[in-house]
């Protein structure tokens, strides 16, 4: 059992982060205070073009390691260490931010073009892969994933989340089952723009890892949690699927719904997504949901093992783990949507803000 | 020794007695003379000649001759009256522990007979079988598992060759086409007709037609009367091309070239001209009576380029049908599954050690190749590594008992399981090991026209569909209580298994942990 909360203004109205601090403290019990997390998009305007990245270390020396290989393989245009309030949380590790470029000498070099994307992901998994003691948490641009062992509210104070201004957010509350007390394991997972917090357990785990690993992605948060952050960077940014495509294959419709599909266009796309993605198809109870850049979404199993709420109002979209933490965001909502199992629910900024349907859930 | 029994009463003196060692059967009929009525059904139904008939003091008796019982059963079971049962012929030994009485036994039958030792099935050794050494996950509290009985449980696979992204699929019909959509990861292994009879393979057909599944020709060609199935066989091109027409290169499913065997890693085949029936010789096309030999290499293949031809030759012959490329479970057989699934073969069938065969010499079936399980690990591990796994989808076959060894494999990495003993044995037989005598009494490896229709082919049909139905039922109990709805997210989901009493390597080359971790 987990908490999960989400806000999105699709004006890209920045706000800190006190609302979404409410929708999950509000939903405290579905935590047992050993892991909570935050990720805020917009956050860091003046450094907007540059791979924010977070690094967790145990001590300083670590620290200094992963800030040497960083050194190395990109342009360090700002860094320093993440203001956080301690009087809380005593023990804890340090956390330091580093905004960077790829160094251009090293990406042009390569025999075949290299995105920076790839180059910065590559980079972000070896350091977890390799590096005793540290890791990157979050390593996107203008995005920054908080977390850490707590409850939500600790975490929120620790991390000084009141003086963040964002346009998206993602909050968590967590029951570790897996691995109680170690900060890696706390969501959000982040990879680039992407940001998931997960509710459940992914049944799949074992087929998921290998099948990212096969495309060089490195699993070693200890938590099955991660590979959605990676499914949806390798199946959106490297394979260029659409968000819905993407829910489609994450979560797909019974192969007898997609033998039932009326129209056969729709149908032999549905079948070649379940085919080829059938590695990547996430199985057992799950409520997902994932920030971008330009957007907010959240799946479910088939079955809806795990609860998932939207919320409309205004210009705003909110989704949360329980009906009351949409109202404690925003006690004036006009809408809340109950979304079916195996139903996703897509805000996608790209689609204009205007658009009323765009936000409607997908309708299978 | 024991002596052969000896019928005439009186022996003359001037004869010597020759004992033969080796000419003696460790299994023997015994009849329950309480309850036989001498009706002679079991001296019929023996097609080994073990049971006669004699009179004594007036009534007719079954004496049992102590030379070829080899445990069928099929006497036991069609007994009328039940009274008779197979007991082992057991020699008193003094235990030796290199001289033991299979080893015994061998040198005298090679000594009686001075062939090579042909047996049936797959090896009876006591290599380790890693599937009883791999045990399941369960769901317990954080995570439900789900019932079957209420949800959905979906086990629907597709074969062939896939993509990896959407974006890589230029035209979408093509890509379909190129797949088989299996309703359950299972299929018939191929079983060749004159290795087995019509009637056997009829009753695959009608299931794999009825059941959404596939079969297997294997590499006998395709009797007439089995094109109406031909929707959803995989036709075999063997290296001695029986029955290989223009015809047949149109009628298949799917086509499989066939390199090598499990139960014979190697080595070729042979069915004596005295097996070569008329529909066996018309399928064949060979003339009536001649041996059939498959020769050991395709000779036409000789390298891995050449295997290429032949795969692209098939594809252009057929319409670009699926080709899949059958091989035996050999030491390297990662990298030679990678050099297939490189030179174009849509699917990959490997047969491990324990794979069947009509009929193979005992000392390469017991002492070649290497166990299914190891070599379905490593082929599937190495196809990721080299990022191709997408191309070709494994068919994992030899020594599949139940569902459970299908969904190991299945979770070891397998798209699909090929049973070929476990249907024999669903049809009666009791893996006597003499399907290479031609005189199966259950009617299964034979073509003599008598003991063929033993077999009817409604109740073979029948057998086999609930053997299916069951493993499926079983299947997705297992998947249930691993709370997976989909058989795709148990595909080559190893954290599902866990090792017991396994070293090390033997762990790391089937990519599981051991239990307790
Ligand atoms: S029918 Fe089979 S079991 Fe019975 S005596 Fe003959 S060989 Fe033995
Ligand atoms: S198929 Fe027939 S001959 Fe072969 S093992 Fe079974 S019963 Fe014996």
């Amino acid at each position: 059992m987990c908490g999960i909360a989400g806000l999105i203004s699709r004006q890209r109205v920045k706000e800190n982060g006190k609302r979404i601090k409410q929708g999950i403290v509000l939903q405290n019990d579905r935590g047992n205070g050993l892991g909570a997390g935050y990720a805020a998009y917009g956050i860091y305007p003046d450094y907007a073009d540059l791979y924010a990245i977070h690094v967790m270390a145990m001590d300083e020396e670590s620290m200094l390691e992963v800030q040497s290989y960083l050194q190395e393989h990109f342009v360090i245009q700002h860094m320093e260490d993440i203001p956080i309030w301690n009087r809380v949380i005593h023990d804890h590790p340090l956390v330091k931010r580093f905004f960077v470029e790829p160094k251009e000498s090293i990406i042009k070099a390569f025999p075949v073009p290299v995105s920076e994307d790839n180059y910065t992901i590559e980079k972000v998994m070896a350091i977890n892969d390799r590096q005793e003691g540290a890791f990157v948490f979050s390593s996107g641009k203008d995005v920054g994933v908080f977390k850490g062992g707590g409850t939500p509210a600790d975490i929120y104070d620790f991390f000084c989340l009141d003086d963040y201004e964002g346009y998206t957010w993602l909050a968590h509350n967590r029951f570790p089952t897996n691995t109680p007390g170690w900060w890696g394991g706390a969501h959000p997972f982040n990879l680039l723009g992407w940001s998931i917090v997960h509710n459940g357990e992914i049944s799949s785990y074992g087929i998921n890892r290998r099948y990212l690993e096969g495309f060089g992605y490195k699993c070693r948060m200890q938590t099955d949690s991660e590979v959605v952050a990676y499914l949806l960077d390798l199946l959106i940014r490297r394979h260029g699927l659409t968000i819905e495509e993407a829910t489609l294959a994450l979560a797909p419709p019974y192969w007898a719904s997609v033998e039932r599909e009326k129209d056969p266009e729709v149908e032999q796309r549905l079948l070649a997504l379940k085919i080829i993605y059938e590695s990547a198809m996430l199985n057992g109870p799950f409520a997902i949901l994932a920030g971008f850049d330009n957007g907010m979404f959240s799946i479910t199993d088939n079955t809806k093992l795990r609860p998932m709420t939207v919320g409309l109002a205004d210009d705003y979209s909110y989704f949360a783990s329980e009906v009351s933490a949409l109202y404690e965001m925003e006690p004036g909502l006009e809408r809340v949507i109950t979304p079916r199992a195996g139903q996703p629910c897509i805000v996608n900024l790209d689609h204009g803000a205007e658009s009323r349907e765009a936000e409607a859930p997908i309708t299978r | 020794m024991t002596q052969p029994e000896v019928h005439s009463s009186n022996p003359p003196q001037e004869t010597q007695i020759r004992p033969e060692p080796g000419l003696r059967s460790a299994y023997r009929p015994v009849f329950d003379m309480s309850v036989c009525d001498g009706c002679g059904i079991c001296a019929r139904e023996c097609s080994f000649n073990e049971i006669r008939m004699d009179t004594r003091e007036g009534k007719k008796v079954p004496v049992a001759n102590r030379r070829s019982c080899g445990a069928c059963h099929r006497c036991e079971y069609t007994c009328p009256l039940g009274a008779i049962h197979i007991e082992e012929n057991k020699m008193a030994l003094r235990p030796h522990g290199v001289w033991k009485d299979s080893a015994m036994q061998r040198i005298h039958l090679q000594a009686a007979s001075g062939a090579v030792a042909l047996t049936g099935l797959g090896a009876d050794t006591e290599v380790p079988n890693y599937f009883d050494q791999i045990l399941f996950n369960a769901c317990q509290v954080t995570n439900p598992s789900i019932d079957p009985q209420r949800e959905p449980m979906e086990t629907v696979t597709y074969l062939g060759r896939k993509a990896k992204s959407l974006k890589d699929v230029e035209d979408i019909q093509h890509f379909h086409n190129a797949l088989i959509r299996l309703r359950m990861p299972v299929v018939f292994a191929p079983m060749s007709y004159g290795s087995i009879n019509l009637n056997f393979q009829k009753a695959m057909a009608r299931v794999a037609q009825k059941k959404g599944l596939l079969w297997y020709s294997g590499e006998g060609g395709l009797h007439k009367e089995l094109y109406p199935y031909r929707d959803c066989v995989v036709l075999q091109v063997a290296s001695g091309r029986f029955g290989v027409s223009q015809e047949y290169l149109r009628a298949g499913r799917a086509y499989q070239i066939k390199i090598g065997q499990g139960a014979k890693p190697g080595i070729g085949g042979h069915l004596p001209g005295e097996k070569v029936l008329e529909g066996i010789s018309e399928t064949r096309m060979i003339p009536l009576h001649s041996d059939a030999i498959s020769p050991a290499p395709q000779h036409d293949i000789y390298s891995i380029e050449d295997l290429r031809l032949l795969i692209y030759a098939i594809k252009e012959a057929s319409g670009y049908k699926p080709v899949c490329v059958k091989i035996a479970a050999v030491h390297n057989v990662a990298a030679i599954a990678s050099g297939v699934v490189r030179a174009g073969a849509d699917m990959i069938y490997l047969d491990g050690y324990r794979g069947g065969s009509g009929a193979t010499p005992s000392i390469v079936r017991d002492h070649v190749g290497i166990p299914i399980e190891l070599a379905l690990a490593a082929v599937d591990q190495r196809l990721r590594d080299e990022h191709i796994r997408d191309q070709a989808s494994i068919v994992a076959a030899g020594g599949i008992r139940n569902s459970a060894d299908v969904m190991k494999a299945v979770a070891l990495g397998a798209d699909v399981v090929a049973i070929g003993t476990a249907c024999l044995l669903a049809c009666g037989c009791h893996a006597c090991q003499r399907c290479s005598s031609g005189k199966c009494p259950w009617g299964i490896t034979t073509n003599d026209p008598d003991l063929s229709q033993r077999l009817d082919v409604d109740w073979a049909e029948e057998r086999l569909t609930n053997l299916l139905e069951g493993w499926h039922h079983e299947m997705q109990e297992i998947m249930g209580l691993n709370g997976i709805y989909d058989i795709g997210s148990f595909r080559g989901n190893r954290l599902i298994l866990r090792g017991v009493g396994l070293s090390d390597r033997e762990l790391s080359i089937l990519g599981i942990q051991h239990a307790g971790e």
